[in-house]
């Protein structure tokens, strides 16, 4: 029987999905609204802060699982979604939420990782 | 030789067919949602790496009234994802036994939001402690 590849899909969508219920709604409040909007203070995501935030290697490992998991839990779902909604070619919609996750998650580690620290 | 086709009733919409479908439609669809906060914060990233001028073009673009707007839908559907997401933990986690006894799905789904209440406090104090 061949094995399937069901379980890591699932473990990433399961880690993803627990973190940002987590999580999520802080981080949202924070990047999206408390700092852009001075309720918290701007500098929190100033440049050089962000820069040190992501040079320090716990940083680092913090946005790279925060991008890469939230990524891997929503493509999953969204594979499902799509076959809920009528779209019945299985493979290539795999294919396409998958890949678009890990491409994500490359351009993230990527990114960091020219980041130095 | 038959040419009929048997009937085959339609699926379109079945989400809409009752309440118990709804909810699991609009838990589903958070997914859309998180993976377009992670694309926010992905291009963060990567404007970072580019310098700080386009880190800051990506800050300022934080700053305007659609990116407001937008992150107020995200954080609604954030909070709706959590909700969710311990509702359905005591189908989707085994079965837990404490002292013999099965725990029960409500206190599974309550200590989940408990926890969540929690580790949201403690980011956000961990991040005002940490401001500049």
């Amino acid at each position: 029987m061949k094995r399937s590849n069901e379980p890591i899909f699932w473990s990433l969508f399961g880690a993803g999905g627990m973190l940002a219920a987590l999580i999520g709604p802080a981080l949202v409040f924070i990047t999206g609204i408390a700092v852009p909007f001075a309720l918290m203070n701007p500098d929190t995501m100033s440049y050089t802060h962000m820069l040190a935030f992501s040079q320090h290697w716990a940083g680092k490992c913090f946005a790279f699982a925060v991008i890469a998991l939230f990524m891997w839990h929503a493509a999953h779902r969204i594979a499902i979604l799509l076959h809920d909604f009528g779209v019945h070619a299985v493979a290539l919609v795999k294919f396409g939420c998958y890949g678009f996750a890990f491409l994500c998650t490359v351009i993230a580690g990527y990114a960091l990782l020219t980041l130095g620290g | 030789m038959s040419s009929q086709r048997p009937y085959v009733r339609s699926m379109d919409g079945w989400w809409t067919r009752n309440a118990y479908y709804m909810r699991y439609m609009a838990r589903e669809v958070t997914a859309v949602f998180v993976a377009a906060y992670a694309v926010v914060l992905l291009v963060g990233v990567v404007r970072l790496s580019q310098g700080e001028a386009a880190f800051n073009g990506w800050l300022q673009a934080l700053k305007s009234p659609l990116s407001l707007v937008f992150h107020l839908v995200l954080l609604a559907t954030f909070v709706y994802h959590t909700w969710s997401w311990f509702n359905i933990m005591p189908i989707t986690m085994p079965v837990m036994f404490v002292g013999g006894k099965r725990v029960q799905p409500r206190t599974i789904t309550a200590t989940g939001l408990v926890a969540a209440v929690i580790a949201c406090a403690a980011v956000f104090f961990f991040v005002r402690g940490t401001q500049p």
